[in-house]
């Protein structure tokens, strides 16, 4: 190569890479603006909600019942209730059964048996049906079906009703998290444990659940935090608006977005208001959670 | 570990009686395993549950409309009172598709953008403060991003940058819409482009690439089956969001392009007919089911392409 040659070459690689290094620098900004989006948009959201209901969050507020007639003195106190019946409901259902079914698909299943792709494949679709489809069966099979074994409601919603309809609703983030903590548990662990002799669920019951607590916990809060929040299937369920005394197992129920979304439905300003306080009870309550699900994965969390 | 005397640790002992401590436990496995079974089954149940439900409940719907009229018709008002029914589902998959087509617009850029900074550009601390972010967007309950857009967002469109708008529009319900499913984009992308090889970078580094060439030519093309299917499962939430688009895009179905006047999605309209006085068992009431049909039909279809499409065309990497 002569020198000429090369001076081109360094030259036309110099000048390339200066180009690429301005539209390195733009493309760099493009991706900050799109955090910057991102972050403004949840900056908005809760200087927002905070400014519209800090001013009517107080100790009145919690204990009092909600009202559509005197907005004034309007309260949360039976959704509050009632949505931590159903999360405490739903928590009942959703650890054994979504537990036992990750134990399952991680620690028996083989994965070569038709049945056992079905569950798979079936638990990845359930993750992607709608929330409000979900409703649809809540009032068609627990409500109103076959499903109302208890016969309580007799028709009728009911706390219960709506804590399953939860619980289906969010069985597959449980199961789907549960598996992966399992799943992250050494097969060391295993093995030792049934070289000693122990038998397959005593190895499972004492050895790899007992490991996979962190993981399963939190998978359990991020699905009750999900729970927690969902409107639709409520509504579908039949939960009550502007309910005045305390919700029951067997009887009507209110919840604390079926009540927000009641009173951003309402015309006059006031309840916008309201709405707004009883999100800032929500994100608390949510905030509660997902401290607990740190607090326990830090505490707990195995490294191996 | 525990004090509780093991069998197992004894069984050897005594030769005669090990065959027959097995068997006794064996049965005990049986039945836990039978439990562990029926709990993975119960998913298979709610699937089965879902589909009957919706079949079953649509069929007194359909024999009352033709399904041909269903699919076909460009006039949705169920609710309307006297022989002024209309029962032609057009309108509300339209305005279902348009309103996730917005949300779309605005979350793949942004989601995108998100995803490719965590994935490639961000350093610790950046990573520290924008995962959280991210995380803290997916856990908003959607009826906080109803209010958002209804009490805020509207407003502001409205009076600050002067759009005209009616108080239940489409454009900020889309654009609100767009943000809640960002999350899901941002991190489903970021996990595609974070499973490609670093060998693959420096790769392309070697030959003389600048960074930005790298992220765009090589580590997006080769974790485009990752990032398709994070772009589906975002759809796939748009179009079954419910509370945004009831809150703040108002009840009106219609097959326009104008997003400044009302909208409403299948599963807004599913819940509209839950909470009015319709009476259970009337035609009006039994479009629950239909819709709801539509619906997860429209989702099942949806996810089913994505993980075709991901199977088809995921890169392996040894």
């Amino acid at each position: 190569m002569s020198v000429a040659e090369a001076s081109i070459t360094r030259s036309v690689v110099g000048r390339a890479a200066r180009g690429e290094r301005t539209r390195d620098l733009l493309f760099r900004v493009a991706l900050l603006l799109c955090m910057l989006v991102a972050v403004l948009f949840l900056a908005a959201l809760v200087v927002d909600v905070a400014i519209d209901g800090a001013p009517i969050l107080g100790p009145d507020f919690v204990t009092s019942y909600p009202s559509r007639i005197a907005p004034e003195s309007s309260g949360v106190r039976s959704a509050l209730l009632g949505t931590v019946y159903l999360m405490g409901l739903c928590a009942l259902f959703i650890v054994p059964v979504g537990v036992a079914a990750a134990v399952y698909l991680e620690e028996y299943a083989r994965p070569e048996r038709w049945y056992n792709r079905l569950v798979e494949v079936n638990i990845q679709n359930l993750a992607s049906v709608p929330s409000v489809v979900y409703g649809i069966l809540g009032l068609a099979f627990i409500v109103r079906g076959p499903i109302d074994v208890w016969g309580l409601g007799q028709g009728q919603p009911t706390l219960l009703a709506g804590a399953l309809t939860l619980g289906l609703l969010v069985l597959p983030v449980v199961i789907i998290v549960a598996r992966e903590a399992i799943r992250a548990v050494p097969s060391s662990i295993r093995e030792a444990s049934l070289a000693l002799g122990a038998t397959e669920w005593q190895t499972t019951w004492r050895q790899v659940l007992p490991s996979a607590t962190a993981g399963i916990a939190t998978g359990v809060i991020l699905a009750l935090s999900r729970a927690i929040g969902e409107t639709a299937p409520l509504i579908l369920v039949g939960a009550a608006a502007f309910q005045r005394f305390d919700p029951a197992i067997d009887g009507q129920f209110s919840a604390l977005p079926i009540q927000i979304f009641n009173n951003v439905t309402e015309p006059e300003a006031i309840f916008r208001d309201l709405a707004a306080a009883t999100i800032l009870v929500l994100l608390l309550l949510l905030l509660v959670m997902n401290s607990i699900a740190v607090l326990l994965r830090n505490r707990y969390e195995t490294k191996w | 570990m525990e004090r509780a005397p093991d069998p197992t640790t004894r069984a050897p002992a005594d030769g005669g009686g090990l065959t027959r401590r097995r068997t006794r436990r064996s049965v005990g496995e049986r039945a836990v395993l039978g439990f562990l079974g029926a709990a993975a089954v119960l998913s298979v149940l709610t699937t089965t549950g879902i589909v009957l439900t919706l079949v079953v409940e649509s069929i007194p719907f359909f024999e009352h409309v033709a399904p041909k009229e269903f699919l076909t018709g460009t006039g949705w008002s169920p609710l309307a009172g006297g022989g002024s029914q209309a029962f032609g589902v057009l309108p509300l998959v339209w305005s279902t598709l348009y309103l996730t087509l917005v949300a779309l617009a605005v979350a793949i850029p942004l989601g995108l953008g998100v995803g490719i900074l965590l994935a490639e550009y961000a350093s610790a601390r950046v990573r520290r403060t924008v995962k959280p972010v991210v995380e803290v967007l997916a856990g908003v309950p959607t009826i906080v991003f109803g209010y958002f857009a209804l009490t805020f967002l509207t407003p502001l469109l409205q009076e600050h940058l002067g759009i005209e708008l009616q108080i239940f529009n489409g454009l900020s319900a889309g654009i609100v819409l767009g943000i809640l499913v960002l999350p899901t984009i941002a991190s489903v992308s970021e996990d595609a482009m974070s499973a490609v090889p670093q060998s693959l970078r420096e790769g392309a580094f070697g030959l003389g690439a600048a960074k930005r060439q790298v992220v765009v030519r090589v580590v997006f093309p080769a974790a485009l089956s990752g990032i398709v299917a994070a772009l589906v499962l975002g759809a796939s939430r748009a179009i079954g969001e419910t509370v945004v688009i009831l809150v703040a895009a108002g009840n009106t179905p219609s097959l326009t392009t104008d997003l400044g006047t009302a909208h409403q999605n299948m599963a807004a309209f599913i819940a509209n007919v839950a909470r009015s006085d319709v009476s259970a068992g009337s035609v009006a009431y039994d479009t629950i089911f239909a819709v709801g049909l539509t619906l997860f039909a429209i989702t099942l279809a949806l996810n089913l392409v994505a993980i075709r499409f991901v199977r088809r065309y995921r890169q392996v990497y040894e």
